[in-house]
C-alpha cells in the first residue's frame, strides 16, 4: 500500500487531492489505522467484526434476490422457487441469505453475551450499549419481515399469530392490527409493506445504527476483558502503553475469524442448508395456505426464548396482554443493563461467585427458553419456560442488589496478556 | 463455570425431551442417494408412469431433469413426456380442479414435499397403506390416517392388513391400537424388488425438490477445502503481524 500522507491535506497524488476536499485519510487514520484498541482481545471479540461481515452479507445478497423475488401473494412462493431453479447461482444467493439470517443472530447473542461478561456496557459506553440495542430490536423486525417473503405456509402462520399479537392491546388493539396488515387478513398487502419495510426502510435504519454504534465506540474507546481503563498509561506519542492499531493487528486477526467464520457459514450453506429444520422450517416448503396451519405454528430458532416467554404467562382479566407486555419487557430491560450493574468492577474476571452463579443461571434459561419455544405447549415444557422467565427478569431485576453486595477480586492496573 | 452451565444445560434439555417421547409408528428409513443417477433415472420413470397422471411437479422443467439426469431429449420426448407439454415446459398434470370432489382433495404437487414431509416419511407412506373398508378406496394409511389418496401401487405391492396391540389406557382397560401392516395378496413385485421401486422414487422426489442438491454438495467439498487454506495463510498472517506485540 502506498504511504498515506503525515497529515490530512499535505499529502501528494490523489489521495493527497482527495485529502484536501474530503476526510479520507483522517477518517482512515481515525477509525483504522490509528484507532488504538486494547490488545488483549479474546475470542469473544470477533463477534463484532463478524456481525457487521453478516450485515454486508445480507445486504448484497438481498439486493440481489430483491432482481428475481416478486413481492406478491399470487407470486412470491413460485418466484423463490424460481430462485432456486432458474435464476443463476440463485440457490447459492439465498442459502446465503437465510443461513446468513441465523447466523446474524448467532454472532449478535454472543456479541451481546461478551458485553454481559465484560461489563461492555458499563460507564461510558452506555450508548454504545443502547444503540446495540436498538439495532437488536430492529434486526428483529427486520428477520420477522424476512420471514415473511417467501409466502410458505409457516411465513403465513408466523404472520398471523405475531401480527395479532398487538390486538391483545386495550382500546386500539384492533384498529392497530388492521392498519399493521392493511386488511382484514394477512394478505397480499401485508406482504407487500412487508417487503417495502425489508429492503428498504429497515436495513437503511440498520446502517445508520451501526454507524452510530461504531462512531460512539470510537469516541470511547473499546473495552477489554479485563474491563480496565487503557488510556491511564501512555507512550510519548499519548498512545495507549497496552493499545495496538487497530489495523494492521486487528484486520489480520479478524481475517483469521472471518476465515473460522466462513468455514462453519459454508459448512451450512453447502452441506446442511436447512440446519435440521432449523434455518428453513420443513412447512416453510408448502405455500402459504389461510385455511390450513402447519401441525405445530413456531417461530424460527432466534425468536423462540422470546416466545416461550409469551407463552408461559396464562391469560387473567379475560385477556392475553400480559404474556406480550413480559416479551417487550423481556428485549426492552436490555437497554436499562448499564444502570442495573452496580459492581464496583466491569469484568467477570474480577466479579464475585453471585455475578458468576447469575450469569451461568441466566444463560441456562436462555437456551432452555428457546427449546420451550420449539416444542409444543405440552409436559414439562410450560413449567420449565415460567421457571426460566423467571429466572431470565431476575438476572436483570435482582442485579442492582447482587452487584452490590458481591466480592470483589483486586483488578490489574495494566491488562493480563494477550491472545 | 462455564462446562459446568453447559453441563447443567445438556442435563435439563435430554430431561425434557425424555419427558417429551410419545408412542408414534417410527418411519421407515429410504436410504436414498442423491449421487445415484441410475437410481433418479428409474425414480423420474416410476414418477411419470405411476404418479404424474394425478401429481405434478410444477416447479420442475422437463429439460432441466434430463440435464441433470443424463437423459437424452430424444428419450425424453418418447418415453418421459406422456402430456403435451414442450421439453421446457414445467411437469404438469391434466388433473382439474374438480378432482377436489373426486378424492375429497386435489391431489397435491409432488415438487417439495421431500423437503416438506421428508424422503423417509414418503417413502413410508408408500409402504403404509392396508385395507380399510371404513375408506371411500378401500384403504386407509398407517401414517396419514384417512388419506385421501387411493392404494395405487397396489398392484405391484399387493394389498396390506393391519395388525393391532393391545395398548391399556391409563385405567388399565384394554386398548387396541394400530401397531403396523402386514402382507395379505401378493403384488407383482417382490417385497425387495418393490422397496427398491420406492427408493428410485423418492430418490427421484427428492432431486425434484432441490435439483441444485447434489452439485451443491461436491461443490461443498471444494469450498472447504479452499477454506481450509485461507484459514491457515489467515493464521500464519496473523502470526507474523503480532510477532512484536508484547
Amino acid at each position: 500500500m502506498a504511504a498515506a500522507p503525515d497529515s490530512a491535506g499535505t499529502g501528494k497524488g490523489l489521495i493527497g487531492w482527495i485529502d484536501a476536499r474530503f476526510p479520507l485519510t483522517k477518517l482512515w487514520k481515525a477509525h483504522v489505522s490509528e484507532y488504538y484498541a486494547p490488545k488483549n482481545f479474546n475470542f469473544w471479540y470477533f463477534f463484532g467484526a463478524l456481525s457487521l461481515l453478516v450485515l454486508v452479507n445480507q445486504l448484497v445478497t438481498g439486493i440481489f434476490l430483491t432482481m428475481s423475488y416478486k413481492p406478491s401473494a399470487a407470486d412470491a412462493f413460485a418466484s423463490v422457487e424460481y430462485i432456486m431453479r432458474d435464476v443463476e447461482w440463485g440457490w447459492l444467493i439465498r442459502y446465503m441469505h437465510t443461513t446468513g439470517a441465523s447466523a446474524f443472530f448467532i454472532v449478535v447473542y454472543l456479541h451481546m453475551f461478551r458485553a454481559l461478561l465484560y461489563g461492555s456496557h458499563r460507564k461510558p459506553r452506555e450508548l454504545v450499549w443502547i444503540f446495540g440495542c436498538l439495532i437488536f430490536l430492529l434486526l428483529m423486525a427486520e428477520a420477522f419481515m424476512g420471514y415473511v417473503l417467501p409466502w410458505g405456509n409457516m411465513s403465513y402462520w408466523g404472520a398471523q399469530v405475531i401480527v395479532s399479537l398487538f390486538s391483545s392491546l386495550p382500546v386500539i388493539g384492533g384498529t392497530l392490527v388492521e392498519w399493521i396488515r392493511g386488511d382484514y387478513n394477512i394478505a397480499d398487502p401485508t406482504l407487500n409493506r412487508f417487503f417495502a419495510l425489508h429492503v428498504a426502510a429497515l436495513p437503511l435504519a440498520l446502517v445508520f445504527l451501526v454507524i452510530a454504534h461504531i462512531m460512539a465506540l470510537h469516541e470511547v474507546g473499546s473495552n477489554n476483558p479485563d474491563g480496565i481503563d487503557i488510556k491511564k498509561y501512555k507512550d510519548a506519542n499519548g498512545h495507549a502503553l497496552d493499545g495496538i492499531p487497530f489495523h494492521p493487528y486487528y484486520t489480520v486477526k479478524d481475517l483469521l475469524g472471518t476465515a473460522g467464520f466462513l468455514l462453519l457459514f459454508a459448512g451450512v450453506i453447502f452441506f446442511a442448508p436447512n440446519f435440521f429444520g432449523l434455518f428453513l422450517e420443513s412447512p416453510n416448503f408448502e405455500p402459504a395456505n389461510p385455511l390450513q396451519t402447519p401441525p405445530d405454528i413456531t417461530p424460527v430458532w432466534y425468536f423462540t426464548p422470546f416466545y416461550a416467554m409469551l407463552r408461559a404467562i396464562p391469560s387473567a382479566f379475560g385477556t392475553q396482554v400480559w404474556g406480550v407486555m413480559v416479551m417487550g419487557a423481556a428485549v426492552l430491560i436490555l437497554f436499562f443493563v448499564p444502570w442495573l450493574d452496580r459492581s464496583p468492577v466491569r469484568s467477570i474476571r474480577y466479579k464475585g461467585p453471585i455475578y458468576k452463579t447469575m450469569l451461568a443461571l441466566f444463560s441456562i434459561s436462555f437456551i432452555c427458553l428457546a427449546v420451550c419455544g420449539m416444542k409444543p405447549p405440552s409436559g414439562i415444557y410450560p413449567i420449565l419456560a415460567r421457571f426460566c422467565t423467571a429466572m431470565y427478569f431476575a438476572f436483570f431485576l435482582l442485579m442492582p442488589w447482587y452487584t452490590k453486595i458481591d466480592s470483589v477480586k483486586p483488578v490489574p492496573e495494566r491488562v493480563t496478556g494477550h491472545a | 463455570m462455564l462446562k459446568a452451565s453447559v453441563l447443567i444445560t445438556i442435563g435439563l434439555l435430554w430431561t425434557a425431551t425424555a419427558f417429551a417421547d410419545e408412542g408414534e409408528i417410527p418411519l421407515m428409513h429410504a436410504d436414498t442417494d442423491i449421487e445415484n443417477i441410475d437410481s433418479l433415472q428409474r425414480g423420474a420413470r416410476n414418477f411419470m408412469n405411476d404418479c404424474s397422471g394425478c401429481h405434478s411437479l410444477k416447479y420442475l422443467r422437463y429439460n432441466r431433469m434430463a440435464t441433470d439426469l443424463k437423459i437424452p431429449e430424444s428419450e425424453l420426448a418418447q418415453n418421459l413426456i406422456f402430456t403435451s407439454a414442450k421439453p421446457f415446459e414445467e411437469v404438469t398434470t391434466a388433473m382439474p380442479a374438480e378432482s377436489a370432489d373426486w378424492f375429497g382433495k386435489q391431489p397435491p404437487d409432488l415438487t417439495l414435499m421431500a423437503r416438506e414431509r421428508g424422503t423417509n416419511y414418503i417413502y413410508s407412506y408408500l409402504h403404509g397403506f392396508y385395507a380399510d373398508k371404513t375408506r371411500p378406496w378401500g384403504v386407509n394409511n398407517l401414517y396419514l390416517p384417512s388419506t385421501a389418496m387411493p392404494d395405487v401401487l397396489y398392484y405391484r405391492q399387493g394389498l396390506q392388513k393391519p395388525v393391532y396391540k393391545n395398548a391399556p389406557d391409563p385405567h388399565g382397560n384394554a386398548k387396541m391400537v394400530l401397531a403396523g401392516v402386514e402382507p395379505m395378496t401378493p403384488g407383482s413385485m417382490k417385497p425387495e424388488e418393490y422397496d427398491e421401486y420406492v427408493r428410485d422414487l423418492v430418490n427421484f422426489l427428492d432431486y425434484a425438490a432441490e435439483p441444485i442438491k447434489a452439485t451443491r454438495q461436491s461443490m461443498g467439498i471444494f469450498v472447504m477445502l479452499f477454506l481450509l487454506v485461507f484459514f491457515v495463510f489467515a493464521y500464519l498472517l496473523k502470526k507474523e503481524y503480532w510477532k512484536d506485540v508484547h
